[in-house]
This record gives structure tokens, sequence and C-alpha cells, in this order.
């Protein structure tokens, strides 16, 4: 699950409270029924946090030890730093190691205790784009075992395209839930570009669900939220043809929902240009 | 495994006990300490020097000092000095680990702050263990020390436990201050209270108001008291409520310090 918003929406103030390392000033945090250092505790939850959090004059494999001797049942050091990928830089400092490698560590640490929710905070910053993948290629090949993942972030290239649930959120406030697919759909709904020749764009624009249309020739553009419902409608009762339906990118959905127009995400007005 | 019966099975895993303490982190926790070069050789040569150059060349080592001669004496106050040194020099190491944010990174996992101090303790204690070694080993072979072989072991023993003063006091400063800092700090502190306990030179040659002063030091109670089993004569409770109140402040700063850092980070 990806937990997207733009800097200063709250991702990092949620996760903390998540993992007990502060308190809401209202209401409570209960994670597995439980309270959040407790879940902490019985190693369910654990966390790759942001830069930071490791000591440079430890090896890899001595750092992955250290957290392992803390947890009353862990994996061992090898199984870890294997599915890590960074069995080969176990004898090395870490503080020779590149900002990947450091990275693929906490990753490595965090999945010591085998949790059943594993929070990544912003995994991938400050990382060039192999070391990007080759982490993300670790994380959904441990997510595949059943575990649940909740990773923050604010590249939107990183949600659309590594979670199965998309969390957007914007100055502490849930604006947007469901797959990409759909959070893109909320924010402008998609469009459907289709080959009319003598399109009547009243009789268009009064079908149910369509949000706006744009004739260009023989081609017409349909903004809907509903777009199967228009396309439907398109190929059965008009002789369209050649249709395809676009979402807008996440990008668009992400400014269109976190920016200061967007007191209300089911407002589509803007959608209808 | 389904994930519905691993999630049953992990809701049913226990804490690990004593916070998450092991002897195996400490162990960590000592190659860690070993590995740091300056911090050894700080702790380990700084006091041999200093006893070579203070407590074997004056004119006097040879003269009688309760049941040793002075020379045992000199040499138990620079292992208080350089023990003191040792656990400040470690409890104020947790300021370097905060700044890297390792103490963040271990409060996701289930060690608890009392586990953390006890390490770090602990692990300030072998390096103090170190300090005291040195420096009677260099008393043993420069053959100028001289009180009953027993005296060797107890000062010997009550100079290294008594050191865990200031690992309280370095800890305590290690939580206030950045780490930019912390180390200067540490290393001024410890020379002001060294000469105000009398380490380096005895208190008797201290004008009359600034031994009054000396008095309410930290380092004056535990020095006193580490030297009585040599001088002899009197205990005097004065030391005792020395020691006892500087540790009452440097273990309720630490802990105070600790808090306000878990409540915040």
């Amino acid at each position: 699950m990806a937990f997207l918003g733009p800097n200063g929406a709250g991702k990092t103030s949620t996760i903390d409270m998540i993992l007990g390392l502060s308190r809401p000033d209202a209401g409570e945090v209960e994670v597995y029924g439980m309270a959040p250092r407790q879940a902490v505790r019985k190693g369910l939850v654990s966390a790759v946090m942001q830069a930071g959090g490791l000591l440079k004059d430890l090896t890899v494999a001595e750092t992955a030890a250290y957290t392992a001797r803390l947890f009353a049942v862990s994996r061992s050091v090898g199984e870890v730093l294997e599915r890590a990928g960074i069995t080969a830089i176990a004898g090395r400092r870490v503080g020779k190691c590149s900002g990947g490698e450091q990275q693929r560590l906490r990753f490595a640490m965090a999945l010591i205790p085998d949790p059943q929710l594993l929070i990544l905070d912003e995994p991938t910053q400050g990382m060039d784009v192999e070391g990007r993948r080759g982490f993300w290629k670790a994380i959904r090949d441990d997510a595949a075992l059943g575990r649940t993942i909740v990773f923050a972030t604010h590249y939107l290239e990183e949600a659309d395209a590594y979670a199965d649930r998309v969390v957007l959120i914007s100055k502490g406030r849930i604006v947007a839930d469901g797959t990409a697919a759909e959070v893109k759909g909320l924010a402008c709904g998609r469009t459907i570009r289709a080959t009319l020749p003598g399109a009547d764009e009243t009789a268009l624009r009064a079908m149910p669900g369509v949000e706006g249309v744009e004739v260009r020739g023989d081609t017409v553009l349909i903004h809907s939220a509903d777009t199967d419902a228009v396309a439907r409608r398109l190929l059965t009762q008009t002789p369209a043809r050649d249709l395809e339906i676009t979402s807008r990118g996440l990008e668009e959905a992400f400014i269109a929902l976190t920016g200061d127009g967007a007191a209300d995400p089911f407002d589509r007005s803007q959608a209808a240009t | 495994m389904t994930a519905q019966s691993a999630l049953a099975a992990a809701l049913e895993r226990k804490p690990p006990p004593l916070g998450g303490f092991s002897p195996a982190i400490v162990r960590l926790e000592v190659r860690r300490l070993l590995r740091n070069r300056r911090t050894m050789t700080l702790a380990l040569v700084l006091p041999v020097l200093f006893f070579l150059g203070f407590g074997l060349n004056n004119s006097y080592v040879h003269e009688t000092a309760g049941h040793g001669n002075v020379s045992a004496a000199e040499m138990i106050s620079i292992a208080l000095y350089g023990a003191v040194a040792a656990t400040a020099t470690c409890g104020a190491m947790v300021s370097i680990e905060r700044a890297a944010g390792w103490s963040r990174q271990l409060r996701v996992t289930p060690l608890s702050p009392a586990a953390y101090i006890v390490i770090k303790m602990l692990t300030s204690l072998v390096l103090a263990a170190g300090a005291v070694a040195a420096v009677y080993l260099v008393g043993a072979v420069t053959n100028k020390v001289s009180m009953p072989a027993y005296l060797w072991v107890i000062t010997g023993l009550c100079v290294w436990t008594g050191s865990l003063l200031f690992a309280a006091f370095g800890l305590f400063a290690g939580y206030l201050l950045p780490s930019e800092n912390v180390t200067q700090v540490i290393a001024l502190a410890l020379t002001l209270c060294s000469f105000a306990g009398g380490l380096f030179i005895p208190l008797s040659q201290f004008p009359p108001d600034l031994q009054t002063f000396a008095k309410f030091t930290p380092l004056y109670g535990l020095s006193q008291l580490v030297h009585y089993p040599l001088a002899g004569g009197t205990l005097q409770w004065g030391w005792i409520l020395n020691l006892v109140v500087w540790l009452a402040i440097f273990v309720t700063g630490a802990v105070w310090c600790l808090r306000r850092d878990t409540a915040r980070v």
C-alpha cells in the first residue's frame, strides 16, 4: 500500500504514531489491537526509516546481528542479508556503504523480526535510478510472500508502479483511497476519445455521467467519472468507433486532490474543461 | 501457512525478556569500542602518561602515606582519573548515536531505554577496567609503588566501580549536549573536577577558600573514598554524602533527558 502525499502532508507523523514514536494529540492508535509500542516489542511491526539510524563503525553483518539480538524471535542474519541482496557486502563497514546499500541494510534489519506489517518511510529518497529499481525488486519479492507493506512516498511513479492500494493524504486528512487507477479516476475522471463524425455536442453533454465534451472535427473527447457507462452508450447508441479510454496521470490526480482548490475531492467540476 | 494463521501465530509472540538486554549486545558494543582507536588511545595512554609525569618523578614519592607510600596514593588518583574519563567518554557517546539516528532506530525494536542505559554502563565499565589496569600495571613494573597486595585489589575495585558515577555524568551530558561539542565539554569538566578532587595536586596545597569549595565538587567524595583503604583514619560521612548527592544529580539528569528525548523523537 502506498501512502502518498506532498511534503508536510503528515506521512511521517502518521508513521511515527503507528510505531509508537509519538503520541497523537487526540484519539488513540492501536496496531493489531494493541498499543503501538507493544506491537513493536512483539516484532509484529517494523520499519525502514528515512535516512540515518545506522552506526558507521559497525559492519553490515554486525548491524543486522545487533538488531537480531534485540528480538525474542528473529530470522537469521544470513537470511535477511540474502533477502535484501547485500550478502556480498556483509563484512563492510556501514560508513563505507553507498546510500542504496545502507537502505538495503535498513530493509534487512526491518525483516529481522519477520513482521506482519512492514512500514517504509520514503524508502528510496536519495537513491539513484538503479538502486531504486533493485530496492523495489527486493520489496516486491518480499510482499509476494504475504506480508503487508506500507510505504510513504511523494514519488507518484512509485505509488503507481508498486502499490495495490494508494491512500492519498493532504494536510493530515485522507483525500483518496483506492487502487492507483481509482485514485486517478477520482480526481479527474477519465477521458474517452472516439471517432464520431457529425457529433451532436448537446446530445453528448446530456448523457448521464458526462462532465465535459470537446469536439475536434470527427474526433470527440469526453470527460467522465464513469467512462465505462458512457462508452457502453456510445458504442450501442451512436456510430462512434475507435474508442480509447485513458486516465490522466496520477500526477494530475495528486495535484487536483492535494492542491488548494481541493476542498472537496468529489467536486469534479475542475475536470470538465 | 496462510496469512491469517501467520498473523494469529505472530500475535502470540512474546516480547523479549529484560527489555531486550543481552550479554551479546554488550559484546558487540565492546567490539565497537575497541575499534575506536582515538577513544582507546586517550582512555589508556593519557592516564599512564599522567602517572609517569605526576606520580613517579617527585622527590617525596617514597614517603609513607597510610598503609603504603605517596606513589601508591598517586597511582590511585590517576587510575580514578583514567576510569572516570573512560566512563564519561563512553556515556557521552549516546550523543553521537542520537545524532546518527541510532537511538531512534532502536526505538522501533523491543530494546527498552533502561536496558540501553545498562548496556552503555557495562560497556563503559569495560573501558574503565582497561584504564585502571593500565595505570596499575605501570605502577607495578616501575617498582616505586608500595602498598600491601590486598590494597592493590581493593583500591583497584573501588576505583573501577566508583567510576560508574561518571558514566551517569557522561550519559547526562550525552543527552543534553549536541555531539559536536560534547567531547570538549566532558574533557574540560573532567579536568576541573579532577583538580578540585585533588587527583593531580593534593588538596592541602590549595588556598583555604578553594579547599572548602573543592569539597562540594563531584570527584571529591569519590576520591576520598577510594583512597580511604590506603590512607586509613576516620571515614567521613561528608564524603559519602558528596558521592550520593552527585550520583543522584547525574542519574536524575540522565533519566530526565532520556524521558524528554523519548517523548519528542
